[in-house]
């Protein structure tokens, strides 16, 4: 058990990389430790699949290293690396049974036989597959071969990392909320290095103590689930973490005061560093943005959405749309409302980067 | 125009697959279809359409029976989860197909082709081929297809389950909007609570092949009028509690008396439901008014804004929603509290009951 | 409670194929029905023989019954024979054949070419090709010191036949493999591999469950047309030396053309009709059985 270092990883198919955008992996520099849970959350086409391959074995990477340990692997092939993968399909031995199943990736090791009983008694309990040992694999549900899928990759308790990718795509919503509970537990319980790459947001936040956000071949921010959503470093994040995104309005800042579509209102902190010449936007997300009986802005309302537990409504101040929060109190919405920005959850960038203010 | 489901069955070799099944759509009307897989949806907008015809019970179109109207005779568009375009055709001419069947005057076509095209933004990939799209490129196309034609009854089989998560947001902000300027009853089905209430109109709870529920979507949300069309309608998973009233007491399956006979006062004595949403329930010391248990934490999960904890409380699993990050370590104590004015009592039939005076205040 | 209004109108389409397989199939089967239970003392006079000749073909007392029965037992023995060698032959080669780039094309079409040419086509090339003068393959195995010779030695015959339908219908198994390996998701290689799975386990627990189908309709059709072979032999040995070569539907055109023997052929023709309709049927049901096995 081991941490995984990627050492300038990078990847273009088919050869020599002319400029920047031949790359499907941009230069990446990043250690996975041990026993972490990571997630790998992007667009489809963003490069996560990518890297996930090249942890596998399954890709060879155009340059960099790759270190298991202080063991370089990036050549070696996928059966010497000690990897388990998980598939967004289920993948099952047709032929055997269940435990034949999980006991598969030990019996090919070699292990003493009492070892493998014991190991997919263990993995089976914990994925509730006790009842069906001995049935055939093939015949049982698509929620079903998955779990198996997914002991098979739980089963060997020596590999460097289990690698899951997109693994909740055939799993009915219901059935989800277990799985992944589930595999939080296991994660708890057998202190392995996890990487899980996903588009859905929900997936990646709940499931990582890390997540990796990548856009175009890139990793534009890494953090925890509650940095990533209070404190986005870039708007690609803000916009791709959160449901509805982070709002983003182009403003003028100048100390702690920002001006958008004529209306000025405060900001948590000073900005005397914003560089000129260059787009500046205000970011802040939905949750931060409400509808108030007290004073504010006003803002034309667009459209409400009724999301059961929170109220939406789609309003524009000056010209630019906007989504906010309307708190529960607030009955019946006018065609104008007054709303409140907290300043603390407020931030600014500068070129899509996010720049950090003094304290006041 | 309204189209109707007039005690509509259909069979599979012998099983029924669709019960009873009666619905009024008026026009410019957005329904989705909500319930999980093999509930039934796909059958149910196939019948809509004509595809297949239904073993018992009749479709009325204004009123008119056309159950037997041959799907090209009928005005209806579709569209799938699977991208389904010509892979020959360029965009422009995937869009034209359902007018050049129609025999469409060919500057009528141009015209309505680009206007579909404008709103579902492919104006700029109108020459290219399918195979050289994105998903949700490939999706609009199909999508812009369904508009383009005008027809009456639009059919959407779990459109955006195939595309990222961000991408389904966008689209699914717009659809609503793109179709309701066409006056079309339009048929939304989907597995996910959230697109439901995102979309709103109205809803249809589905369950094994049975509609639960049908009325607004919010009404259906917060009012469900069976424990189907609760469970369908709740992700995170509907949080339930079996309780037993006997001589005016409520105990749980562990003998444990539970304070909350007010909901029960005018029931008879018997086995019931007693459920709640992963938003009713806190977390914390117990409050006062509040039904409390307490239990143990199993995981935590935080998506940012909030956190999902998972609390055993001893006769089951309960998830629980708490705004905020919060990082319960497995194995710790805690109460679960939920709020009585959004818990959701069922008989053991499965039927919804409740104290009158309760009810109201849940609304 | 409603009335359908069902389109009886597809009917129509339907017809023109009934009227032909009328013609085509049933009308000449019962002539050859007819034959069967009649006897004939030429110029067209016919008289009822009820179920002689059947009893007389199934009974391997009779002349035309042991002649019946060698000829079924080498017809057997030439199917299963072919089968034997062109089943895993086939699925062989196509684990070898390149999955991708511009060699599949190439080697598709390379391995197609055997079965674009006609039968009496390849039964005249390899009647020249095995001949021990001038044949390249013949003259190369009389070469080495072997005693081949197509028209004097049996086993020379049946090898030659044996390996002319290798040859011919090989590529046939090769390319209904390849396409059911070409089926099965990259992911399942990937598992394989992380697995930890041996070459030898990946071909048996995951490419040859996933093949099965395919091969049941493999050795379906490989079965079918060799135990109805008739050209190559007809061309190459004429069903010698002396019987050797003799299978069903060469037997068949002796007794129907040679003998005129009308009773006894149209006997056979039937029973050998309906031994191949039984094996068509166990065929089916095994294949439908498999599929519902898959379903529970």
């Amino acid at each position: 058990m081991t941490s995984i270092t990627l050492d300038r990883i990078a990847h273009a198919y088919g050869g020599k990389p002319r400029s920047e955008s031949d790359y499907q992996l941009k230069p990446f520099q990043h250690v996975w430790e041990q026993g972490l849970a990571y997630a790998l959350l992007g667009p489809s086409g963003c490069g996560k699949t990518t890297l996930l391959n090249i942890i596998s074995g399954l890709v060879i990477p155009s340059e960099g290293r790759l270190l298991f340990g202080d063991k370089d692997v990036t050549r070696l092939p996928t059966e010497q690396r000690n990897i388990a993968q998980v598939f967004q399909f289920p993948v099952i031995y047709d032929t055997m049974t269940v435990a034949e199943n999980l006991a598969f990736p030990l019996k090919n090791r070699r292990l003493p036989k009492p070892v493998i009983e014991a190991r997919v008694a263990e993995i089976a309990a914990m994925l509730d597959l006790t009842a069906d040992l001995g049935r055939r694999a093939r015949g049982l549900t698509a929620d079903a071969k998955q779990k198996i899928s997914l002991g098979r990759g739980l089963v060997r308790s020596d590999v460097s990392a289990v690698l899951f990718d997109e693994p909740l795509t055939v799993i009915d919503p219901a059935l989800k909320w277990e799985l992944r509970s589930k595999l939080k537990a296991v994660h708890r319980a057998l202190d392995l290095l996890m990487i899980y790459v996903t588009h859905d947001q929900i997936e990646a936040l709940t499931f990582a103590d890390k997540v990796v956000v990548m856009n175009d071949g890139r990793a534009v921010q890494i953090g925890t689930p509650a940095e990533l959503f209070y404190r986005p470093e870039h708007t690609f994040v803000g916009y791709f973490i959160g449901s509805p995104g982070m709002n983003f309005m182009p403003a003028a800042v100048k100390g702690d005061r920002a001006r958008v579509a004529g209306f000025e209102f405060g900001l948590g902190q000073v900005y005397d560093n914003v560089p000129a010449g260059q787009p500046v936007q205000v970011g802040v997300r939905p949750e931060f943005v409400s509808v108030t009986s007290g004073p504010g802005l006003p803002a034309q309302v667009r459209r409400v959405a009724d999301l059961g537990r929170k109220r939406l409504a789609y309003v524009s101040l000056g010209d630019h749309p906007l989504v906010v929060t309307i708190p529960r109190e607030v009955e019946g919405l006018g065609e104008v409302v007054a709303i409140s920005i907290d300043p603390a959850n407020t931030h600014v960038y500068v070129a899509d980067a996010r720049v950090q203010g003094r304290a006041p | 125009m309204t189209f109707a489901l007039d005690h509509i069955g259909f069979d599979i070799g012998g099983v029924r697959v669709i019960d009873d099944v009666c619905l009024t759509f008026e026009a410019a009307s957005l329904n989705v279809l909500l319930g999980p897989t093999l509930a039934g949806k796909t059958t149910i907008m196939r019948l809509m359409a004509g595809l297949d015809q239904p073993s018992t019970g009749r479709l009325l179109l204004e009123g008119k029976d056309v159950t037997g109207t041959p799907v090209r005779k009928r005005s209806v568009a579709m569209v799938y989860q699977q991208f389904i375009n010509y892979p020959s055709f360029t965009v422009y001419e995937n869009i034209a197909s359902p007018l050049r069947v129609a025999g469409v005057a060919k500057a009528e076509i141009d015209q309505r082709v680009r206007e579909a095209a404008r709103v579902l933004r492919l104006d700029n990939l109108l020459n290219r081929m399918p195979a050289e799209l994105s998903g949700g490129q490939q999706q609009r196309t199909a999508i812009a297809r369904a508009l383009v034609k005008r027809a009456g009854l639009v059919l959407l089989d779990e459109p955006l389950a195939n595309l990222d998560y961000k991408l389904r947001e966008e689209l699914r902000e717009e659809l609503p909007r793109i179709f309701s300027r066409t006056g079309a009853i339009l048929m939304y089905a989907t597995t996910e609570p959230s697109e439901a209430l995102l979309l709103g109109g109205s809803t249809i709870t589905l369950s094994e092949g049975r509609v639960t529920q049908f009325g607004p979507t919010s009404t259906v949300y917060r009012d469900p009028i069976d424990i189907d069309a609760a469970r369908v309608f709740s992700d995170p998973p509907l949080n339930e509690l079996q309780v037993a009233r006997q001589d005016g007491a409520i105990r749980d399956r562990r003998g444990r008396s539970l304070d909350c006979v007010g909901m029960l006062s005018d029931r008879p004595d018997g086995a019931y439901r007693v459920t709640f949403r992963a938003d009713a329930a806190s977390i914390g010391p117990a409050a006062t008014g509040a039904l409390s248990f307490p239990g143990k934490v199993v995981v935590t999960e935080i998506s940012g804004s909030e956190s999902f904890i998972h609390v055993d409380v001893g006769v089951g699993t309960w998830v629980c929603l708490v705004s905020g990050v919060h990082d319960w370590a497995p194995g710790q104590t805690a109460t679960v509290n939920i709020d009585p004015a959004r818990i959701l009592v069922f008989d053991a039939s499965g039927r919804r009951v409740q104290a009158n005076a309760l009810r109201e205040a849940a609304l | 409670m409603t009335e359908k209004p069902l389109n009886n109108r597809a009917w129509f389409f339907v017809l023109p194929v009934l009227g032909f397989v009328l013609f085509s199939s049933i009308i000449p089967v019962m002539t050859v029905v007819n034959y069967s239970v009649q006897d004939t003392m030429g110029a067209n006079s016919f008289f009822w023989n009820g179920d002689q000749w059947f009893r007389d073909l199934l009974n391997p007392a009779t002349t035309i019954g042991a002649r019946f029965n060698d000829a079924l037992f080498r017809t057997l023995a030439f199917s299963l024979a072919c089968l034997a060698i062109e089943i895993p032959l086939g699925i062989a080669l196509a684990l070898c054949a390149p999955r991708k780039g511009w060699a599949v094309g190439i080697s598709l079409v390379v391995i197609a070419l055997p079965m674009l040419i006609p039968w009496n086509v390849v039964g005249t090339i390899w009647q020249i090709f095995t001949r021990a003068d001038i044949g390249l393959f013949g003259a190369t195995l009389v070469g080495t010191g072997l005693r081949y010779n197509v028209t004097q030695e049996p086993i020379s015959a049946w090898m030659t036949i044996v390996v002319i339908d290798v040859w011919h219908w090989t590529p046939l198994v090769i390319l209904l493999s390849y396409a059911g390996l070409r089926a099965i998701p990259d992911a399942y290689y990937q598992a394989a591999r992380i697995d930890g799975a041996s070459r030898w386990a990946v071909f048996s627990k995951i490419e040859l469950p996933k093949l099965q189908k395919v091969l049941v309709i493999a050795v379906l059709l490989r079965f079918m047309q060799t135990f109805m072979i008739y050209t190559e032999p007809f061309v190459v040995t004429g069903g010698g030396p002396g019987s050797a070569t003799t299978f069903l539907s060469i037997d068949l055109d002796k007794i129907a053309l040679g003998q005129v023997d009308l009773g006894n052929a149209a006997a056979m023709s039937l029973v050998y009709y309906l031994i191949t309709l039984t094996v068509c049927w166990i065929f089916f049901t095994v294949m439908t059985q498999l599929e519902r096995r898959r379903d529970v």
